[in-house]
This record gives C-alpha cells, structure tokens and sequence, in this order.
C-alpha cells in the first residue's frame, strides 16, 4: 500500500531576520505547501525572492520564525538541534549548485559520509552500498578518485549518489546544474529523473533554468517570499 | 604542512620536557644519594648539657649573675636499647643504627693525627651509609681491633692495610687497631679525619660503655624526614635532627631546582597547547565548508566536535611519542659525551619509563583540552552560512 502522507508539508511558514531589531526582515510571509511522494517538483523565482531560504527550511537546516513544518508526518518544530539532524540524516538528501563534496575525500568516501554519519564507523555493508550508488551514476570507474580532481559533472554525479545514500524521502536540490554547460546539465537532470521514477525519490529543485523546470512534475514559483503560481504538467 | 609544524612544536616542546626533567632528576637524584649515602637521614643526639643559676630572684631581691653555657662533654643517650627497639617497629622507619662518635689521635711512629672515631654495627650502618662503595683497598670488614680509615689519613700517616696504628682518645683511652679496610669518600678533610671502629671498641675509647651518641635512622621518604624527625622526638623526648634540617641550604636547593622544573614544564605545556590551539582554529576556519557539508549530511553537533577533540588529542599524543623519543634520545646522547676530565660519567642517569608515560599522558590530555574551544566553535557552526561560505 502506498504511504499517503505528504513528504513534506508547511503550514504558514514565515521566516524573518533580525527578530525584534530595527531591521527585522521578513523573506517568507506564510508559506503553505505539500508535497507528495514520488513528485518531480521546480521551484523557480527571481534571485532574493527566498527560494534558497525555503529549501534551507525544508531541508531542516534553518527553522522557521512561525508556522508549523512536517517531514514525513513528524511536526518538527519541538524537536532540538539532535533529533533535527538525525531527521535530515535519515529523510533529507542534499544537491548543491556547487556539489559541496569534501575534496580530500574520495568520491566513495564522499558517499559513504551520510551512512557514517549514521552509524560512526565503517563497514563493509557502507562501503557496498556506497559502491552500488557510484555504479549507478555511471562513475564506478572513479570510486577511488579524489573528488576534488573530479570534472563538475562527475562531481555532481557523485552529489546525487551521495544524496542517495541514506534512501531518503526527500533530495532538495539548489541548482543542480548551475555550474554545467548544458550537455552536462542534461544528463545530470537525467539522472535525478531516473532516480525519482526508479525510488519514488521526491525530488525539490531550485533552478532558474526554465527548461529544466518544464521537465518537472510541478512548477513553483515564487516571489517576495510567497508561492504565486503553481502550474502542474499536463 | 600545519599539521606537520605543530607536530614538530608539541615534539619540540615534549622533548624539552623530557630533557630537562630526565636530567634535572637525575642530577637530584645523585645530589640526594651523595648526601644520603654519607649520612643518616634523621640523627638522635642526647640533649646538650646546660647550667643551671644556683641562685634565683626572690621577691625584690635581684641577684646578678653570670651563667656560662657549659663544654659538652660525650654523653650517651638514655634507655638508647628501648629507644631504638621502639623505632624499629615505625612502619615509616627501615634502618635503626646506634652508634659513638668521638674524637681521638691516631699514631704511628712520629706521625699523629687528629681523627674522628665512629662506632658502628657494621650490618646496620652499612644499611645508612654505604661505606662498602667506597672502599678502594681492603674490606669493609670491621672486628673489635679493626678499623677502616680513608685515603689521606692513610697517606698521612704512611699506613696500608695491616699496619696497625695507635688510637688514644681524649679520655687517655688507648687501643691498638688493626688497619683492614681504606675507603674514599670524595673528599679530602672527610678521608683526613673520618675513621670507622666496632660499637665495642669506640665505647671503650670514649669511656662510654653500654652507651651510644647517637642513633641513625632511615625512612621510607626522606622528603618526609623532617616529620618523621618531629614525631620521633616527641615520642622518644630525644632530640631528633633530620637531613632536611642539617642541610637546610641544599635542601632548599633541591626546592627551587623542583620549583624551577615544574615551572618549566607548566610552561612549555601551555606553549604547546596553544600551538595546537591556534592551528585547530585554523582548521576549523579553512574547514568551515566541509563542517557545514558533514551537518548537513546529518553528523551531529557532537560528532563534530569529537572530531576535533580528538585531533587535538592525536595531534598531542603523535608529537608526544616523537618528542619524548627524541628528548630521551638527547639526553642519552649528552650523557654519552658528557664525561668528567677523568672520563667518568658526571652522574648517573635515571630515566624512569613513567617519565615517558606521564609526558605522552598530559600532552595528549593537553592537546583534548586545547581543542575545546576550536571544537566547540566547530560544533557550533551554522551549517548554512558555512556551505554558503
């Protein structure tokens, strides 16, 4: 039976900065959004419109000044800095504009970090797993190269391996092909699509890249901190 | 790089630790054993005689008068027998040693000199202070017609082992010894005067039988001995003088020299915490990216901050291994070359394993602790302004 609870759902969600001074700022005026399992979801708007800020807020590491934030069913407002990281170790897969892979690790080292993270030491279980994802993502024969001697693409592959590791609910993706020429993007784009078909992977994407948007199941858009449009492919 | 320099730093500032400490106990160590292989650790001495006014003040009657502090004649030490049984039973006491000591002439042909006559127990002096090491000619063998004499004594008064010389006390008492041991104590005046005879044959010469002078006494710390000394007069009524005490100067000596290496090792110590300190902090400041990738990667503020303790940890305990290796190394080797003008070593060399231990020990608790801070500012990190950069 498929598990109907939204992976991920805000409920008026306002984030404000500088709370209480004279230049408090608020980026997100009320935010209400669900997202299903399985969904291809773009979040798209212009630069400072707080996509970034959002993501940060769906991904566990920002909290929001109001409302309330549910990953997986669990309301996460109460929860303390801990219990937040263990949830986003578990439920949340990262994808950076600039892959944010630890350069003096391997790219297997770089994949088995969220499973270690998990469980602290090495196993052979990690190191296998870690090993299927590279097969996956078409780089097994780089496993032992240090990712910082990596191209952008390869780096950005081994992002989504290592966004997969933990088979979260969730990969939250801020500008996955900001930094690759278009054939790259393409395959990459690809790649996450196969995954979310193949795991039933939810998948949020930041990107201003219409045309990556446009291959998405949902476009959102957002503007001064609010979601004004939502268009669903037909 | 950084890591190899603070390696090199907390080696170098384990290494001065070593050194010094290796060196300066071992230097202790001898000053100690010189002064405490040539002496008893604590001395009961019979109380000084004094003189009593015959006439005393009454009322508004005021009587002058001279007293003069009388010469102290050789006195043995009452019940010394019930005394030292009761020492001997001190779990804090190991050797209780009775002995006389007085001075006399020893003669021989026209020769006569002025000696210090010392009777002993052999089996139980010898425990206090080890002639045996320093006899260079015969043996520290001692019957009541014996006597050991040291170097110069001997030259001076033309003598080799077997010759038999004169020794006449002050008391007119007069014994012919026996010469079986010549011993070399390193140092001239006491090789000139000191001489060892049987309890026996020392209390005849001092007119003194079944009396003692004095009882030696050993104890288990002879840092303690100025206690030991405290409690033993207070339940003997003997008047008890310790080491520490009668070598008031040296002792303060050893102190400061203490003081000075403790004080030494504090230092060096904080140096090389901050040494690991600031390249921690560093580390987090270059690292701030990958702490932000690992949170949110989900490792834990903990986990964070363990990493860095234990770098901190690490950093100390590698450069420790190195450093203590290498200060012991120098110390052998400054021993080696090191050599008195007659090519014998200055003193011998005491490098205790716990010296290394203790030293591994603190550097590495030193390094945890130095990383607190940087471990704490890591741990601390938002995990977004840090991917962010």
């Amino acid at each position: 039976m498929v598990d109907a609870t939204p992976v991920v759902r805000l409920e008026g969600v306002k984030k404000a900065y500088g709370v209480g001074s004279p230049v408090e700022v608020e980026v997100l005026h009320g935010i209400d959004l669900e997202l299903k399992r399985g969904e291809f979801v773009a979040l798209t708007g212009p630069s400072g419109s707080g996509k970034s800020t959002l993501l940060n807020i769906i991904g566990l590491l920002d909290r929001p000044t109001s409302g309330r934030l549910f990953i997986e069913g669990r309301e996460t407002s109460g929860l303390n800095d801990t219990e937040l990281t263990k949830l986003r170790g578990h439920s949340i897969g990262f994808i950076f504009q600039s892959h944010c892979l630890i350069s003096a690790f391997t790219a297997l080292e770089n994949v088995m970090m969220p499973q270690l993270a998990a469980v602290e030491f090495p196993n052979e279980a990690i190191r296998s797993r870690s090993a299927e994802l590279l097969i996956q993502v078409d780089l097994t024969r780089w496993q032992d190269n240090l990712s910082g001697n990596m191209s952008g693409g390869q780096q950005q592959r081994v992002a989504i391996a290592r966004a997969l590791a933990m088979n979260p609910a969730l990969i939250l993706a801020d500008e996955p092909t900001g930094n690759l020429d278009t054939k790259t993007a393409d395959t990459v784009i690809e790649l996450m699509r196969k995954v979310n078909l193949k795991e039933g992977t939810t998948f949020l994407i930041v990107t201003h890249n219409m045309g990556i948007a446009h291959r998405c199941d949902r476009i959102l858009e957002v503007v001064d901190g609010q979601i004004v449009k939502a268009s669903t492919k037909v | 790089m950084q890591t190899i320099f603070i390696l090199i730093a907390v080696a170098t500032g384990v290494g001065v630790i070593v050194f010094m400490s290796g060196l300066l106990t071992s230097l202790q160590a001898n000053f100690i054993k010189r002064v405490l292989t040539s002496q008893p650790q604590i001395q009961l001495i019979p109380p000084d005689e004094v003189a009593r006014p015959q006439l005393v003040s009454v009322g508004d009657l005021f009587v002058a008068a001279v007293v003069q502090r009388p010469g102290q004649r050789v006195r043995s030490i009452d019940q010394w027998q019930t005394i030292r049984d009761m020492l001997k039973t001190w779990p804090e006491i190991i050797t209780v040693s009775p002995t006389v000591a007085t001075s006399a002439l020893a003669i021989r042909g026209a020769a006569s000199r002025s000696i210090s006559v010392t009777g002993i127990e052999p089996d139980v002096y010898f425990k206090i202070v080890r002639i045996p090491d320093y006899i260079v000619q015969g043996v520290p063998s001692i019957s009541t017609d014996d006597v050991l004499i040291g170097t110069e004594l001997a030259k001076d008064l033309g003598v080799g082992l077997g010759d038999k010389i004169s020794v006449t006390a002050a008391t007119k008492a007069s014994r012919l010894l026996t010469i079986t041991g010549i011993f070399d104590l390193g140092n001239k005046g006491a090789n000139a005067r000191s001489t060892y005879v049987a309890l026996r044959t020392a209390q005849a010469l001092a007119n003194l039988v079944g009396g003692v002078t004095t009882i030696d006494i050993t104890v288990t710390d002879i840092y303690a001995a100025e206690t030991i000394a405290q409690s033993v007069q207070a339940a003997t009524g003997v008047e008890a003088d310790s080491w520490i005490k009668t070598n008031s100067q040296f002792f303060t000596a050893v102190k400061a020299q203490q003081s000075s290496n403790t004080l030494i090792r504090f230092f060096v110590g904080l140096s090389v915490a901050f040494g690991i300190a600031s390249v921690l902090v560093v580390s987090v400041t270059q690292r701030s990216r990958d702490i932000g990738i690992l949170r949110a990667m989900g490792t834990s503020q903990g986990q964070i901050l363990r990493v860095f303790l234990l770098q901190g940890g690490l950093l100390g305990f590698a450069g420790s291994i190195i450093g203590a290796a290498a200060g012991g190394g120098s110390l052998m080797l400054w021993h080696t070359f090191s050599r008195q003008a007659d090519g014998s070593e200055i003193f011998p060399l005491i490098l205790e394993p716990s010296l290394f231990l203790y030293s591994v020990l603190l550097a590495a608790i030193t390094g945890v602790a130095a990383a607190a801070v940087p471990a704490y500012g890591a741990a601390k990190l938002d995990p977004v302004v840090a991917i962010r950069g």
